[in-house]
Parts: structure tokens; C-alpha cells; sequence
């Protein structure tokens, strides 16, 4: 399988112009005035200049050291230790995903998201917009006070305004939110109506699945988004839906989904996933077979789905037109039916119809009952696209007296957004909760800015049962109110919204309520026994086949998406997340059209990816017209374009605010419901150029291909050694294994012996890893040009691999990059056992620990890059500048101001300008874990000691542990032997990326298997 | 036969009760055995000496034979909860409370072990008697000692420099006195009448390459050792005393009434910073204690305290003390390693800290002195399961004991990361 495989990072190495193999071959890829500058040799005077003030300086410096304060709390809190971090269970809860999550706090600072293992929603994971959002709470961009047309105000003036207006308001008062899931908001928001009467809520969701919510109403008659069991799937059919990447409950989704890929002794069997989508998604990149459709196609490919297993089960056929190439549908009708109740067909359609036959599909399998439970709901998707577009209409209309936009941004992330905002002036009372400033706060009257979510009181039901609590880990920064709590005031009702949470579940209390109620707020999630009920289901296909709009447009159709990082634009003003590469893409700090390569060539829209620079174009959809750069992206099936949804803020920020384009305005808002793609674009002239960072290729490894190791199931249940590379070396023994010959003398490890495993099937390349790691490590942000000068400061970076069989070359590269097989292979430092930078460092400012780790002393470093140039992976990130205190790295919003620097780790350096740094393993963490084993006189128990990344991973692709402990999951996992030198896998799937370098690392990759047929003839 | 297992069952019988009745009623008395008293010794001084002596009245009463005074019984409620004791209409605890301004005593949920091991403690200290000032004397005796023998080494090389230069000068009149006899012969060779005329150019020596250039190296050799010396001190504070906002003495506090360290410094078992005391620790006591001072005025200013009302405001204000330990960002120092885990004294590093009136910086905190120790430092693996691997394995390697140094003490990611 290897032997005819092309591996390649982006569409130059698959070129491989000269030029690009020429700049390969060096570290740096901008000039470096190394060897003198223009002007000549710096001179001897001038050393002699730099030295004589180089002394004085530091004499200076050095003459008074500064008086230091140390001020103690005036009344010290019992539960607070400084230095010693507290962990409370809470709910994370921004725009309408909800996720249990464990705070990490410091003296009272929030500083760090992880996921709750005992919440069963979410499985323990945590998504890169969780790992972040504890930035945005200290976000100078907040609203620091209540407001009224823009002046700061008193709570009880605008609680007096807003109740005179409210009681005189002889329209609809609306409320307009994101969908809803917590009970006891519900009750305050019950109270405001009850209190004044004709109260309407309007929940939408910025990304609609409205029209699945409205196919499950007509099919079940309950309105409600099912809740849906990868781990119980053995097939997997995708239409669009990005399950992995966007969908409600995506860690859940991730955990679930790679469950079923994992593989050992006693498990070999995974499950298959099929994907029919226009964009590469992430899911698309996981699925083994893959087929690029156009968004106009999907309701034909659906029905004609549901006509290949209506013939198998002997069920009447629905006429339909047929597709165009079928052998991906028929194979996956093949897998369907034999997997029957284990297999799930999802689809990313706003389409009803669409949406029922997909229902009547899974119906067709026996998938209810076993992989969709539908007696269960997940309840963070309820909004209805009809009953939003009639609060517009009656806006318009002057029936609404008086709005008020709960936590939530319709005139950004909805395609009637312009409406509202040129209508609201009809409503007399306009009020925002939002706590940050966004496009609606801009337009409202009243501002009763809320607590961020890790300042609140408040409880979830995500899915039906399984409740989940909020509390607040710090004091409210700013002065700020509840929304809840504000709604009860404005209902007259003076309870704290703390007493009216902790009201609600009184009755849920079995025993004594208060040591309940600790115990609920303890663990952050209580399951009240509710099983819900099954209804039965109904869908007349016929009819609904028939109102599916079968296009069979010639035009180029653009689908708008929501990214991995940035999303549906909540947090677009959080820094971290901008500077997140796309996994796919590996694009940051934008959004752009992404085209096919056949469409690049055909319309000249050419892409420089070793300068970076894209053309740009103006996209217009119903006489919108956006500006865009275009990246050629291989996999975008043909005729269609995508563009990410979140970008083109106006008033969020100043990280988010005019990057990007806002592509909401591009959503089609049709009677049906919003469609978020659409057909009959124009796409016109490459007026000019722009340059999109990327960190596609700025770290390549020169064509050593074998970083990636691979198979196909068969061949692994044949040989669980199938894909891997073993390479020889020559010795005067004859050919050896690499690591059996050494000029070293190697280290011995007697305590402990840390590593970690890579499990790249279980990988989704989701990205929350990186993020994880920058929040623990103070990882700078350094903004989009340092990005462009390919100086990214991530530790750890997913490199994501296109695949494609074929010879290399330029004839062949469209065919390549039509639809290839993606691996994401995350990479940090690998801990070498006999690291190529040790040996180089001229100081010992990076040397080896009796632990395995390889380590690295900042202050030691005199900024060589002797390191970086010698390491194989190239891992080390060097400080080009000092990222904290500087104005000009205002973005890097965690070390330059006193707000944002809350965020900092205070066991983590902040690193100075001149030093080398790169993944720790996080040493404090092992550190930390190892003194409280001494403190309670024992050995550290397995997964005590775990790193931020391993503990964010979603999929539970990364594992961490001490190899010399018997009875650790690494140690078992991959059978490790303990050589003279150094230790062996016995597990066949595990490998060192490139072993032949005798590096000996301790980090272990295991081996890609897709679950694709033998001499298939689908190449997908 | 079998009456005589009966017997020997009976007797043995009849003894082990007599050894319960025994254990039972001796169970009561104030035990004498060493490893009690030093318990005792432990709870008292983490407990009770902030307000308790032993034979001298503080806040509370002097503690000297009050387990005759009182009945076990009573100790028992009246340390376990004082509060309760009054309000139970105890007369002997009335009469405590008032005659102590109405002092509470905090309560302490000891068991009767430890209250055991606590009287016993007092017991010992009792029959002991109040200490006499015979340590002091003793100190000043070693330390008067010290300066006699440093004076007398002074003396001893004073008169060695005098004897020295007396035979310089004798040498000196000697070879004058033996020259001019010499000059005034006439009977002398010509070599030798050279030998005798030669004259000292002092000058010409002082001119000489090899002279100067021995100066010029000798100077450059000074100067660098100066200036590398000075370079390595800067930014060490040895000896750093800066005045404090409030004059707050652990020469009283640590050193007279031997306030357990932890009593104050609470995070130092738990947490990589040992913790300055907020106010309300000071308060435990100084709601009471001197309250008319000028310096615990100040506690009460920052935290909004009127001691005649006894209620606290809200106009508080945190207390600036200035910092006077400060390691550098990048180094990691954690107080509990230290002090739980290696069980080091913090006088180790601190100095003699219950001497210091103010506190000054005692150690230089650089590297090289963390380093230094963690050379020659024995590692404390005693009872610690953590290390019984590690201390086997040096074991079969080296006699010597585990030192820090062998664990990957000196590593670098142990302290900066």
C-alpha cells in the first residue's frame, strides 16, 4: 500500500518546483542579514560600542534591586491557598454549546479549562473554544457597566427605566436568545412573563439545524434534535455533517467516534465512516471513504440512498432521478445494510425534507432504539428559523413594543440581521444582556451587561436527564448582573438567581437537600433518572422526495461553514483561537474561499504558498458582495466554493474586529429556513492580492515520508506490524536495527521514565491539544505577520498530511488533489533518548533529565538556534521578540495588559525575547504530581500525572505515562520490553517517526489503519 | 491433671484481669515515658504557645501543676470546648474567663491521647522547674571564650610581626657595621673591594621591565578578581533588612514565646510559598494582647477594626510588607518539598530567625547555594514508599548515602521551567 502512496503537506511539495525544494532545504525563509548588511561588516568600533554600553547597562541595573511587595489577604478565605490551585466543577456555556468543564483556579483566577470525567454528555473532553474561553473573561473588551444609549448607569436606574417601559409597553415584548437549555432560566424567564404578559422567546442557533428539528417534529411529533451514539456504530454515513468538527456535542462525538477506531489484541474491528460533503471537513478527512458532492446534489444522493436500502429490506422505492456516479452510495448501501441497527446516517442539511428522509433511513436500519435514541433529546439545538424570520416581520411591522437580546448577537450571526438593526428603532425598549460588545449591543438601547459564565450561578440540561451545574470561580470582575438575575428583578421577584437555581432542584433532593446540593456542585453533574419516552415514527417519503428541490445547476455553489477554531464568530475576539491553524487548511487569522485546484487553474486564481499570497475576488450571492482572497484547497469538490463563517466582526474588538469577511450575510433566508449554501454565485476578477498566514509548510521534512506509517484493516487483522517502516543500517555486523549501534553512551532511568503514545487513528486532528497547551504554558500569540514570517509559537502543531496514489508531478497534481486521504499526525517535542539538540547547545542550555524529558533552561539559552537546526522535527520555537509588555503585539492579549495577564500559568515562565523554547511535557505537572505521591509517602498513581494536551484530547487519542511503571496504560499499551539500551515496543503498531535517526524518542506514534477493502477501485 | 489446666486458666485469667484493671486505672495517671512528653512537647508548641507558658502567666495561665489544680475531666471539656464549659455554669471556668478579661480560648478537638500527652509534657515541665538563666550564661561564657582566642592569636601575630622586624633591623646594623670594617681595610682584593662598594640602585630596579611588568600583573589580577567578585554579588541581597510598615518582632513571637512557625506561615507544609499572614491570624490573639500599641493599632487600621466596640468595618486595607526573600521568576522554589517532604528546618535557610528583631535575608539565594545543598544533602527517605526503589538501586551502587545530587537534584527542569 505504501509503495504507490504520495504523501504531501500542500500543493507545492506536490510540485515540488525547484524553488520550493530550494527553500525547503533551509531553516529560515526570509533573509537573514547573518553574513553582514548592506552597509558593510558591523566594524570593530562598533562591538566595541555595543559592549561598553552592554556593560554600563547592566552595572546600572544591577546597582538597586527593586523594593518588592508581598501583601497577604486581609482575611485569608479557608478554601485558599496561594500557590496551591483549587478545581471546581462547573458548566461551560457560551452561545449554545453547553459542556461540564473542571476550573482550574489560582488564588481565585480561573486560569485553566478541563474537561469533567464524570459528566457522561461530554465524556471528559473539551473543545478548543473551551480550552480558550477562560481569555475572554479577562477581556478588557467586556462591558463594565450597566448602560443607557451608551452612558454608564446604575443598576437601579436602568432596572426602573426598563420596568416603567416595560409595563407601558402595549406591543409583544420578545426575547430573543440562542437555544436554551437550562431549566432554571426558563423559570426566570417565566417569571418576566408572567409579571407583563405577552412574552414570546425566540431561541435560533447562528448555525441553524432548524430543519432537523422541524423533520423530527413532522416525523415524531416532538420537536427535538435525538440523541445520537457513535460509539455503538459500525458504519457511519456522513452527508455534510460535520459531526467531529461542528455538531452539537462535538467532544462527545469525537470520543464516541474514535472509540470505535481504536485497535489492540482484543479489539479488531473499527467502525467504517463514509463522507459525502463540498468542503474537506474534518469529518471527510477521518472518513475511509469519501466523496466530493455538490450541496445541490446532497437530497438526490440521500433519496437515492434510501431507494438502494428500500430495495434491500423490500420496501417500495420513491422515484427519483439518479446520480451521477454511485459507487461510493452503493458501497455504503452495502455497509449500511449489513450493519443495519449499528449504523447512523446524519446529514448537515437545513432541509426538512432532506432531513426526513435521512429519518426514514435510519428508521429503515433499526437504527432507533440502538445508535439514535430518540427518547432522549440534546437539548442545545432548539431554534426555529420560521419563528425567528416572524419576530423580524412583526419588528418590522411595529408589533413588537419591546425586544431583548439575551446573550446573543442576531445582527452579526443571522442573515436578517441588517433587518433587525435598520428595524429595532420600532420597538420603544431595546435591551442587550450580552456581557461583550458586539454588533447588537451597538443597536441597543439598554445594556444589562451579564456575568461571563465562569462568574455565574446557573444549570443545564443538555440532554434529557443528565444535568449539569454551574457555578461561579471568581467574583465578577466588572459590574456586571446576572441575565437571570435581572430578569427576576424586572419580574419584581428579589430573590439572588443563586437562591432561585438552588429552589429548582430542591425538589430533585432525595435526602438532606444541603449536603445534595454539595454534592451536585461537586461533581457539576447530576443524572435525575429521567428516560424519556420513545415516540414512534412516520415519515411519508414519498412526498417529502418530491419537495426536494432536485438542481441539477451548472453554476459554481458556495457552502459557508463554521471552522474549528473561530466557529460561528463568539469568539472571535479571543486571540488564541485566531491564531489556531485550520486543521485542514492550516490557514489563521482569516477566513477565505476555498476552490477546487481544477477551478484555480480555470480562472487564473493562482496561490503562492511559499509567499503566501492569494488573489482576491469578490463573491457575490444575491447581490451581496463580498471581497476574498481564494486558496486552492485539495478535496473541495468541483463547482462548489466554501467560506467559514465568524469573520468580519464590526464591534467586537479590537483582535477580531475587520478580519475576514462576515459570511453570514451570504446564508439564503428562504421561507423554508436558511440555507447555507447556495447556487447561481458569481465569483469575479482577481483584483489584486493578499497574503493569508499559513503554517502549512513552513516546517517539512525534505521528503523522509515514513513520519507517517499506515494500513488498511485486512492487512492489520493479518499483521497488526502491517504499514510499518523497519528501516537498516549498515554495520560491520551487517544490517542492523538503527538503535542497536551507538556512539552515545545512552541513559539509564531509574525513577521514572516518561512518554507518551499517538494513536493517529484515534486522532481527529481537532486542534484542542494546541490550544490546551497554550493556555498551561503561556504560550504567546504573535499575530498574523510574525505568523507569515513563519514564526508561530505553538508547541504542539497537528501536521496534516494529504495522501494520494499516483507518480509526483504537475500533470497529476489535480487528479492528486481531487479527493486525498488526510492523517493528522500531531507533533511536539519527542523527548529524544539521544536528542540531536543536547549535543549541539553551546551553553547546555537544553540537556536530558533522569526522567526522560528532554529539558530546557530559558535563562541559560543565549538564542544559538544551534537546536532548532539540528532537531529532525523541528520543534523548537524561538522568541523572535519579547511577546508581553509590547504594544506591538497588542493581540497577544494574555501578556499585555493587567487584565489579561490573570490568565498567565504563574507556574510557567513568561519567556524573554533571545530564548529557544518547545514542548515540556509539562514538567510542572510532573512535578506537582510527584511531590504530592512524596507528601503521601507513595509511588504516583497512572493517570494522576497527566499534560494539558493529553487531558484536553476529545478523542483520547494521546496517552501519557511513566514507561517504567508496570502497571500504567503507556506500559501496557505498548508492551514495553526494558533493553540495555533503552526501552522496545512490543506492540507492532507502534513506531518512532523517523527511527533511522536513532534519536530514540519517548514519544510513540501507532500506526494509521483505515477500515478500506482490499484492491478496492474506489480510490477515495 | 485437668484441675490443674483449670487452675493455671483461672490464674491466668485472674492475672490478665489484673493487668486490664491496672492498665485501666493507671490509664488515668499523667504518663512519664519519653516519646509521650516529646508528642506532648510537638501539640503544645504548635498549639498552645501562643498563648500558654509553662511557668509564666501570658494570655492564659501559667500551665505549671494544673493537673492538680484541675480534675482530667474538666481539662477534657475546658480544652475541647471552653466556651461550652462557661456556659455550663462550670464556677472554676467562670472564674477563669473573668479573671482573663473574658479571654476565649480557642477550641481544639484533641482526643484523650493527646491531652494525655500534653499533660504529661506539662508534668515534666513542671517537675523541671522554671528554667534558670543558666543558658544564657553559657552562651555568653562560649561566646567570651571565642574573643579570647581570637585576641590571643592576635597578640601571638603582633609580637611575631615586632620580633621579626627587630631582627630585620639587627640584620640590617649588622651588614652596616660589617661593611664599614670591611671599607676601612685596605688589604683587599679588587674582586672583593667591588663586592664591598656595590651600591642599591633603587631607582634603576624600580625601572626595570621585569619589575613593571610584575606590577602591571599583579594589578590586572586584583582589578578582574574585584570586578568578578562584585559581578557575582549583584543582585544578591545577602543581609537585606528593609524596614517593615509594621515593627513586627519574631524575636518575641518565634523566639520568646516560640510560636510554632506554621502556626503563622500556614502554607508552608502545603504550598511552594510558606504565606504571610493575613491579619486575621494576628488577630487570634491581638484582640487581646497589647492592644494599646502603637504597632497593633496598625493591624487595626488595615482591616477596619475598633477595638472598643469590637466590630470590624469594611474600609479595609490590605498590609504592604516588603518582600524581602525574591527569587527570581525563573527558578521554582517550593516551601512544601522542602519542609514536608525533606523535613529541613527553616532556620536552614532562613537563618536564626527567632534571634531577628527584623528580618533580614539570611542565605545569598543564588544558585550555586541551592546547588551546594542539594550536593550535600542527604535525601529524607525515611518512611517515604515514594523513594524505597531509588534508595535500593543507590544502594547496590554506592556506600555512600543518597544525596539530592544523585536523584536528579541538579537538573534544570527541576527548578525552571
Amino acid at each position: 500500500m505504501k509503495e504507490n502512496k504520495t504523501y504531501w503537506k500542500g500543493i507545492e511539495q506536490l510540485e515540488a518546483t525547484p524553488e520550493f525544494q530550494e527553500r525547503s532545504a533551509k531553516e529560515f525563509h526570509e533573509y537573514l542579514p547573518i553574513n553582514g548588511n548592506e552597509e558593510g561588516d558591523p566594524t570593530r568600533r562598533d562591538f566595541l560600542k555595543m559592549m561598553g554600553f552592554g556593560m554600563a547597562a547592566v552595572s546600572l541595573a544591577a546597582c538597586e534591586a527593586p523594593v518588592r511587595k508581598a501583601i497577604p489577604y486581609v482575611n485569608k478565605p479557608v478554601d485558599v491557598d496561594p500557590g496551591v490551585a483549587n478545581y471546581y466543577a462547573s458548566t461551560y456555556s457560551m452561545g449554545n454549546e453547553v459542556c461540564s468543564v473542571v476550573v482550574k483556579t489560582r488564588e481565585g483566577r480561573p486560569i485553566k479549562i478541563e474537561g469533567n470525567d464524570l459528566s457522561k454528555v461530554s465524556g471528559g473532553g473539551t473543545t478548543t473554544q473551551m480550552e480558550a474561553s477562560v481569555l475572554s473573561l479577562y477581556d478588557e473588551q467586556r462591558i463594565q457597566s450597566p448602560k443607557i444609549d451608551g452612558q454608564d448607569t446604575s443598576w437601579d436606574e436602568l432596572d426602573n427605566r426598563i420596568k416603567a417601559e416595560l409595563a407601558s409597553n402595549t406591543g409583544k415584548t420578545v426575547i430573543v436568545s440562542y437555544s436554551n437549555c437550562s431549566p432554571s432560566t426558563q423559570r426566570a424567564i417565566d417569571v418576566l412573563s408572567t409579571k407583563y404578559g405577552n412574552v414570546e422567546w425566540v431561541q435560533y442557533d447562528p448555525v441553524s439545524m432548524s430543519g432537523t428539528l422541524d423533520a423530527y417534529e413532522t416525523a415524531t411529533g416532538n420537536r427535538a434534535y435525538p440523541v445520537h451514539d457513535f460509539s455503538k456504530a459500525k458504519t457511519i454515513v456522513s452527508f455534510d455533517a460535520d459531526f467531529l468538527g461542528n455538531w452539537p456535542n462535538q467532544t462527545s462525538n469525537n470520543r464516541q467516534f474514535a472509540s470505535t477506531r481504536k485497535l489492540d489484541d482484543n479489539k479488531k474491528e473499527m467502525s467504517r465512516l463514509y463522507s459525502f460533503e463540498s468542503n474537506l471537513s474534518l469529518t471527510g478527512s477521518n472518513a475511509d471513504y469519501r466523496d466530493p458532492i455538490k450541496p445541490s446534489q446532497q437530497g438526490l444522493y440521500i433519496a437515492n440512498l434510501y431507494n438502494l436500502l428500500a430495495q434491500k429490506a423490500g420496501v417500495s422505492t420513491v422515484s427519483t432521478s439518479s446520480v451521477d456516479n454511485s459507487v461510493v452510495l452503493e458501497k455504503a448501501a452495502n455497509d449500511l445494510w449489513n450493519s443495519k441497527a449499528s449504523s447512523i446516517v446524519i446529514s448537515g442539511s437545513n432541509d426538512s425534507n432532506v432531513q426526513q428522509i435521512v429519518i426514514a433511513i435510519n428508521d429503515l436500519l433499526g437504527a432507533y432504539g440502538t445508535t439514535i435514541d430518540n427518547s432522549k433529546s440534546n437539548n442545545t439545538r432548539k431554534g426555529s428559523d420560521s419563528a425567528f424570520s416572524n419576530f423580524v416581520n412583526e419588528l418590522k411591522q411595529g408589533q413588537v413594543g419591546g425586544v431583548v437580546f439575551y446573550n446573543c448577537n442576531p445582527v452579526y450571526d443571522h442573515p436578517l440581521g441588517g433587518e433587525i438593526s435598520s428595524n429595532v428603532s420600532k420597538a420603544k425598549t431595546s435591551i442587550s444582556t450580552s456581557d461583550r460588545n458586539d454588533e447588537t449591543t451597538a443597536i441597543s438601547k439598554y445594556l444589562a451587561p451579564d456575568h461571563h459564565y465562569l462568574e455565574s450561578w446557573n444549570d443545564f440540561e443538555p440532554v434529557t436527564g443528565q444535568l449539569s451545574l454551574s457555578q461561579p470561580t471568581i467574583s465578577n470582575i466588572f459590574d456586571t448582573r446576572q441575565a437571570q438575575e435581572s430578569f427576576l428583578r424586572w419580574g419584581e421577584n428579589s430573590d439572588s438567581y443563586y437562591d432561585f437555581v438552588r429552589a429548582g432542584w430542591s425538589s430533585l433532593a432525595t435526602g438532606n437537600f444541603d449536603s445534595f446540593w454539595d454534592k451536585c456542585l461537586h461533581d457539576g453533574v447530576y443524572e435525575n433518572g429521567n428516560e424519556g419516552t420513545s415516540s414512534s415514527i412516520s415519515v411519508d417519503v414519498a412526498s417529502v422526495v418530491s419537495n426536494i428541490v432536485s438542481s441539477s445547476a451548472s453554476g459554481t455553489e458556495l457552502v459557508v461553514y463554521s471552522n474549528y477554531s473561530i466557529g460561528d464568530g463568539i469568539h472571535a475576539n479571543n486571540p488564541w483561537l485566531q491564531e489556531m491553524p485550520d486543521p485542514i487548511t492550516k490557514a489563521c487569522w482569516d477566513n477565505y474561499l476555498t476552490v477546487s485546484l481544477k477551478y484555480a487553474r480555470e480562472n487564473g486564481l493562482d496561490y503562492d504558498p511559499e509567499r503566501m499570497v492569494a488573489k482576491l475576488v469578490t463573491v457575490s450571492v444575491n447581490g451581496t458582495s463580498l471581497q476574498v482572497p481564494v486558496i486552492p484547497q485539495p478535496g473541495q469538490a468541483d463547482g462548489t466554493v466554501g467560506l467559514a463563517l465568524g469573520y468580519g466582526r464590526t464591534n467586537a474588538g479590537k483582535v477580531a474586529d475587520n478580519l475576514g469577511v462576515n459570511a453570514y450575510q451570504l446564508v439564503n433566508s428562504t421561507s423554508s429556513g436558511l440555507n447555507y449554501s447556495s447556487n447561481g454565485i458569481s465569483i469575479s476578477g482577481a483584483e489584486g492580492t493578499y497574503q493569508v498566514a499559513q503554517t502549512q509548510t513552513s516546517q517539512t521534512y525534505a521528503g523522509r515520508e515514513t513520519v507517517i506509517q499506515e494500513t488498511i484493516l485486512k492487512e492489520y487483522q493479518k499483521d497488526p506490524g502491517a504499514g510499518r517502516y523497519r528501516p537498516k543500517i549498515s554495520a560491520s555486523t551487517g544490517k542492523e536495527h538503527p538503535y542497536a549501534i551507538s556512539l552515545w553512551k545512552d541513559h539509564k532511568y531509574d525513577n521514572h521514565h516518561w512518554g507518551m503514545i499517538v494513536d493517529l487513528n484515534s486522532c481527529t486532528g481537532c486542534g484542542t491539544c494546541t490550544i490546551a497547551c497554550q493556555t498551561e504554558n503561556n504560550i504567546p500569540v504573535v499575530g498574523k505577520q510574525e505568523v507569515l514570517n513563519r514564526r508561530e509559537m505553538h508547541w504542539i502543531r497537528i501536521d496534516r498530511y494529504y495522501s494520494s496514489r499516483g507518480d509526483e508531478g504537475r500533470e497529476n497534481k489535480e487528479a492528486a488533489a481531487e479527493n486525498p486521504e488526510v492523517t493528522f499526525q500531531p507533533m511536539m517535542c519527542q523527548h529524544c533518548n539521544a536528542a540531536p539538540c543536547e549535543t549541539v547547545c553551546p551553553v547546555a542550555a537544553t540537556t536530558h533529565s533522569t526522567e526522560g524529558l528532554n529539558m530546557m533552561a530559558y535563562n541559560r539559552c543565549v538564542g544559538t538556534r544551534y537546536c532548532a537546526n539540528n532537531c529532525p522535527y523541528k520543534v523548537r520555537r524561538f522568541n523572535w521578540f519579547k511577546y508581553h509588555d509590547n504594544a506591538q503585539f497588542g493581540d497577544n492579549l494574555s501578556m499585555n495588559n493587567d487584565l489579561g495577564k490573570m490568565v498567565l500559568n504563574p507556574d510557567v515562565t513568561v519567556r524573554s525575547r533571545g530564548v529557544m523554547e518547545k514542548c515540556s511535557l509539562c514538567v510542572q505537572r510532573i512535578q506537582a504530581g510527584k511531590l504530592q505521591a512524596k507528601k503521601e509517602s507513595r509511588r504516583p498513581k497512572d493517570g494522576e500525572i497527566t499534560t494539558a494536551c493529553v487531558k484536553a484530547c476529545p478523542a483520547d487519542a494521546l496517552t501519557f505515562g511513566d514507561m517504567k511503571d508496570p502497571n500504567s496504560k503507556i506500559y501496557k499499551k505498548l508492551k514495553i520490553n526494558e533493553l540495555e539500551k533503552g526501552v522496545e515496543a512490543k506492540e507492532q503498531r507502534a513506531y518512532h517517526v523517523l527511527e533511522e535517526l536513532r534519536v530514540m524518542p519517548n514519544v510513540w506514534y501507532l500506526t494509521k489503519v483505515r477500515n478500506k477493502d482490499e484492491n478496492d477501485k474506489v480510490e477515495a | 491433671m485437668l484441675k490443674k489446666v483449670t487452675d493455671l486458666t483461672k490464674k491466668a485469667l485472674i492475672s490478665a484481669f489484673g493487668f486490664l484493671l491496672v492498665t485501666v486505672v493507671f490509664s488515668q495517671e499523667i504518663p512519664s515515658d519519653e516519646a509521650v512528653i516529646a508528642a506532648g512537647e510537638a501539640t503544645f508548641k504548635a498549639n498552645c504557645t501562643q498563648c500558654h507558658q509553662i511557668h509564666k502567666k501570658v494570655i492564659g495561665p501559667a500551665l505549671a501543676g494544673v493537673y492538680e489544680r484541675r480534675s482530667i475531666e474538666w481539662l477534657n471539656a475546658w480544652i475541647r470546648n471552653s466556651q461550652a464549659l462557661i456556659a455550663s455554669g462550670d464556677e472554676d471556668a467562670i472564674a477563669i474567663y473573668e479573671e482573663y478579661n473574658r479571654t476565649q480560648m480557642t477550641a481544639y478537638p484533641f482526643d484523650d491521647n493527646q491531652i494525655m500527652e500534653l499533660l504529661a509534657y506539662i508534668q515534666a515541665e513542671t517537675i523541671k522547674g522554671p528554667p534558670v538563666e543558666e543558658v544564657a550564661v553559657a552562651a555568653t561564657g562560649t561566646a567570651e571564650g571565642d574573643s579570647v582566642s581570637s585576641s590571643y592569636l592576635t597578640a601571638v601575630i603582633i609580637i611575631l610581626v615586632v620580633v621579626l622586624v627587630l631582627a630585620l633591623i639587627a640584620l640590617v646594623i649588622a651588614v652596616n657595621t660589617l661593611t664599614k670594617y670591611l671599607k676601612e681595610k685596605k688589604d683587599l682584593g679588587e674582586e672583593e673591594e667591588e663586592l664591598v662598594n656595590q651600591s642599591f640602585d633603587l631607582m634603576a630596579t624600580l625601572k626595570s621591565n621585569s619589575f613593571l611588568g610584575l606590577v602591571v600583573f599583579v594589578f590586572t589580577l586584583i582589578v578582574l578578581k574585584t570586578l568578578i567578585d562584585g559581578a557575582f554579588t549583584i543582585g544578591v541581597q545577602t543581609g537585606y533588612q528593609p524596614t517593615q510598615p509594621i515593627a513586627f518582632s519574631h524575636k518575641i513571637h518565634a523566639g520568646q514565646y516560640e510560636i510554632d512557625c506554621q502556626y503563622c506561615h500556614t502554607g508552608v507544609r502545603k504550598s511552594k510559598s510558606a504565606n504571610i499572614p493575613s491579619p486575621n491570624i494576628c488577630m487570634n490573639c491581638h484582640t487581646q494582647v497589647k492592644t494599646e500599641s502603637e504597632e497593633i493599632q496598625k493591624i487595626y487600621a488595615a482591616i477596619d477594626y475598633d477595638p472598643s466596640t469590637q466590630t470590624y468595618g469594611t474600609n479595609t486595607k490590605p498590609i504592604e510588607w516588603v518582600r524581602i526573600h525574591n527569587l527570581p521568576d525563573l527558578a521554582y522554589f517550593n516551601h512544601s518539598q522542602h519542609v514536608d517532604v525533606a523535613e529541613i528546618e527553616c532556620q536552614t535557610c532562613h537563618g536564626p530567625i527567632e534571634e531577628m528583631e527584623v528580618v533580614y535575608q539570611y542565605s545569598n539565594l543564588t544558585m550555586g547555594w541551592c546547588i551546594n545543598c542539594h550536593r550535600e544533602t542527604d535525601v529524607n527517605t525515611k518512611g517515604n514508599e515514594y523513594y524505597n526503589k531509588l534508595v535500593k538501586l543507590h544502594s547496590e551502587r554506592s556506600k555512600e548515602p543518597m544525596k539530592v545530587e544523585d536523584i536528579g537534584g541538579l537538573e534544570c527542569a527541576k527548578c525552571h521551567y
